[in-house]
């Protein structure tokens, strides 16, 4: 029987959201030494003791080497053949009025399909806004060019900025919290992030507040060959709760691009930190050309006790992925939660997991990685539990599930267990499926179309990571899979 | 009368091996047709071509199906026709709850006749009622699709589905296999609630007993891939008391 509907056939998917927006960018370039860094810094204004911070970093890590130990393969990447600064030029000193945001930009955000509401926040310089509960920071290339709902914020005494920002306002609390829980010296992309980190957000809730709103940041690559280098550091103080959503796409190119971002996150006594993601970076052509390499440090530390951190992530783009969000439990009680789906097509490589260090007595930690494998990628959950001396009666849970589409994407896990406390318990479950022949002719008897079959078998292996996610996202992150399963379904 | 589905010479393999060596079959609508014959006959291999699944070539012959030609339609297709089988051996689809599963099927073939799309609140009335028919519990709706179903449970699903999206014509395979006597019950009322004049039943069964609660109109006894013999309702009976072997069937050699 002539039928082209078996599930492997169906993950053509072209991305959607190839296209270059034509903006004059200032631009170094390229290379990377001491002078570039004091560039950039002095760009930015930045006080000397930001500078020192740099360099600092940058001495580091010209003592370190590029990582092999993940299970991934990719062409050397040429430091020096990357600028280090991009900026849209209209706005180069500090842009903060949505008035001067170029049509441009609020074009290639229509392009990006962002949600209507959130295009609206955007331009809606009036305020005026269908949906205020989103407030939105958004990072276009290196320099964040408008950021909405300031005074609801200033209001409940959140401070929601441009990390740029937070250098000149609050230098006290970057100072006190920058490097903390991700060192200068951690890896080499965190080393090379510290040295010449671009932008990105900075969010400190003050004691006792709930913030007011979800808080979401869209991180855009445009300008070709400029690497990203986002910084985002999240301090949420005693007895306070944030939930802040990021979300990713670039435009198609056929250079790799290299993204190294770090995320900080810092929860204190009695706070909850939900850091949600839905990534969806240009993964490279069907023939594995081109695409974003991925190489990202984010890690939370519950520093108080009772404190929560509670990672979601809905990860389908990048040609190469690099990615642990992890939690440090040193509060006593602590909570740190990993929830991923991680969707590779092509020849897309990811390896990606999670560390949950449990330092704290009765600290908790739950693992649910959902890897769906399609094409010829391939992909690797790597998860670290560790059990320190003093994590008395802690405990995890791991949930690892692997879904294979076609017979030529692989699925692996390595998963690292070291306890140094008797009375820690660790739980580990494992699965591997595929996306059957049965389960295809079962929907497909009943009159479902192929491609909707294979999104909904999809969907439904995830739904215990979709369920973790702000409403907003959920539904964005089960059409984020359509898309990348194959174009237009339903 | 034309019928509403015609096999001529049927040949089919899997994996290079012949399973079915000329099958001659008419269906006229409103008529149920029960095809027994001992295991490895190629009773579900029938089946399976019929929906079309791939892992049957067929290497001769025909199917008509209301007139088209059936081998020449991707499975969905078949299933817009009207064509509805009731899996052996029905699978789990988890984390997709029934009702979601069973609106997007009743919606997609709303959608390719160019019906409009039922409601939440029509389908969900129309879903329990389908449940309460084939004893089946409202929660079964929430569950995954056969998700930590019992075998009987997977089969009143099966039946359910088939309530639901009224076919034009009904293949069971085996749906009696692993059915306690109540079950059975349940199963043959669902499929007589069904009974039309413009609606066929093709019924796979190894045993009887399930003939004796959907009375066919016709018995065909398969053996080696082809039809060896044809009568009314009594040559079920005749097959139970005496076996297959009476009718020059070796059960053994069947594979």
């Amino acid at each position: 029987m002539a039928n082209s509907n078996k599930p492997e056939d169906l993950i053509r998917n072209e991305y959607e959201h190839g296209f270059v927006t034509d903006i004059e960018a200032d631009t170094f370039e390229p290379g990377l030494d001491e002078e570039v860094i004091t560039r950039l810094s002095q760009i930015k204004g930045e006080p000397d003791w930001m500078l020192e911070w740099r360099l600092q970093a940058y001495r580091k890590f010209l003592t370190m080497t590029e990582p092999d130990w993940a299970n991934v393969s990719f062409p050397p990447i040429d430091l020096n053949s990357i600028s280090y600064y991009s900026a849209p030029k209209k706005d180069s000193d500090k842009p903060q009025s949505l008035d001067e945001v170029d049509p441009e930009l609020l074009r290639t955000y229509e392009k990006l399909g962002i949600p209507l509401h959130e295009r609206e926040a955007l331009a809606g310089v009036a305020g005026a806004t269908p949906n205020p509960n989103v407030a939105v920071d958004a990072v276009f290339d290196s320099v964040s060019v408008a950021t909405t709902f300031k005074e609801k914020l200033n209001d409940a005494g959140v401070i929601f900025c441009p990390i740029s920002e937070a250098v000149h306002k609050h230098p006290e609390l970057v100072k006190k919290y920058l490097g903390t829980v991700v060192p200068q010296g951690d890896n080499y992309f965190a080393a090379l992030n510290s040295a010449v980190f671009s932008d990105g957000s900075f969010v400190y809730i003050p004691k006792g507040v709930r913030c007011p709103l979800e808080l979401s940041t869209y991180f855009r690559i445009n300008a070709a060959n400029t690497g990203q280098f986002e910084r985002t550091l999240i301090i949420a103080d005693d007895a306070s709760h944030v939930s802040y959503l990021e979300g990713c796409t670039a435009p198609m190119r056929d250079e790799n691009q290299l993204h190294a971002a770090v995320v900080e996150l810092v929860a204190l006594d009695d706070a909850e930190i939900k850091y949600s993601t839905v990534q969806n970076w240009y993964p490279g052509d069907k023939n594995g050309k081109g695409g974003i390499y991925n190489f990202v440090t984010k890690r939370g530390k519950c520093e108080g006790r009772n404190s929560k951190i509670s990672w979601t992530q809905v990860e389908t783009g990048s040609a190469v992925t690099w990615k642990y969000p992890s939690c440090v439990l040193k509060g006593d009680n602590s909570v740190g939660e990993f929830y991923s789906v991680a969707l590779t097509n092509n020849y897309q490589q990811a390896d990606t997991g999670t560390k949950m260090i449990h330092m704290g007595r009765n600290t908790r930690s739950t693992i649910i990685a959902k890897g769906i494998s399609a094409g010829r990628s391939n992909q690797s959950y790597r998860g670290l539990v560790r059990f320190g001396p003093g994590a008395q009666g802690a405990r995890n849970f791991t949930q690892c599930d692997s879904l294979l589409i076609g017979d030529q994407c692989g699925a692996h896990t390595f998963p690292y267990i070291e306890s140094k406390n008797q009375s820690a318990t660790l739980e580990h479950e494992a699965t591997t499926s595929k996306v059957s022949d049965e389960q295809m002719l079962l929907c497909r008897q009943r009159g479902i179309d192929p491609e909707q079959a294979v999104s909904m078998i999809v969907n439904g292996f995830c739904k215990e990571v979709f369920k973790e996610l702000p409403m907003e996202f959920a539904v964005e992150a089960g059409k984020l899979l359509e898309v990348s399963l194959e174009g237009a379904v339903g | 009368m034309t019928a509403l589905l015609s096999i001529r010479n049927l040949h089919a393999t899997v994996e290079g091996t012949p399973i079915l060596n000329g099958i001659d079959l008419d269906v006229n609508p409103g008529e149920v047709h029960a095809i027994m014959g001992p295991n490895g006959s190629g009773k579900s291999t029938l089946a399976q071509v019929l929906a079309g699944h791939d892992a049957y070539e067929v290497t001769q012959g025909e199917i008509l199906f209301n007139g088209e030609n059936l081998l020449e339609m991707e499975v969905e297709e078949r299933a817009w026709a009207g064509l509805f089988l009731a899996f052996q051996y029905p699978v789990e689809i988890p984390g997709v709850s029934n009702i979601q599963f069973l609106k997007t099927a009743v919606n997609n073939q709303r959608k390719a006749r160019g019906e409009s799309e039922l409601d939440a609140v029509s389908f969900m009335k129309m879903a329990k009622e389908c449940a309460k028919q084939v004893d089946l519990s409202p929660d079964f709706l929430k569950r995954g699709v056969n998700e930590g179903f019992s075998g009987g449970e997977k089969k009143r699903n099966e039946l359910m589905q088939m309530l639901l999206l009224k076919p034009r014509l009904g293949v069971l395979d085996e749906t009696d296999s692993g059915l306690d006597i109540d079950a059975l019950k349940v199963v043959a009322d669902g499929v007589n609630s069904l009974r039309a004049e413009n609606r066929s039943f093709i019924v796979v069964t190894h045993y009887q007993r399930l003939l004796n609660h959907i009375v066919p109109d016709v018995v065909h006894v398969l053996s080696g891939g082809k039809i060896v013999k044809t009568g009314d309702k009594s040559l079920a009976l005749q097959l139970e008391e005496y076996g297959y072997g009476e009718f020059g069937i070796d059960e053994q050699a069947a594979g």
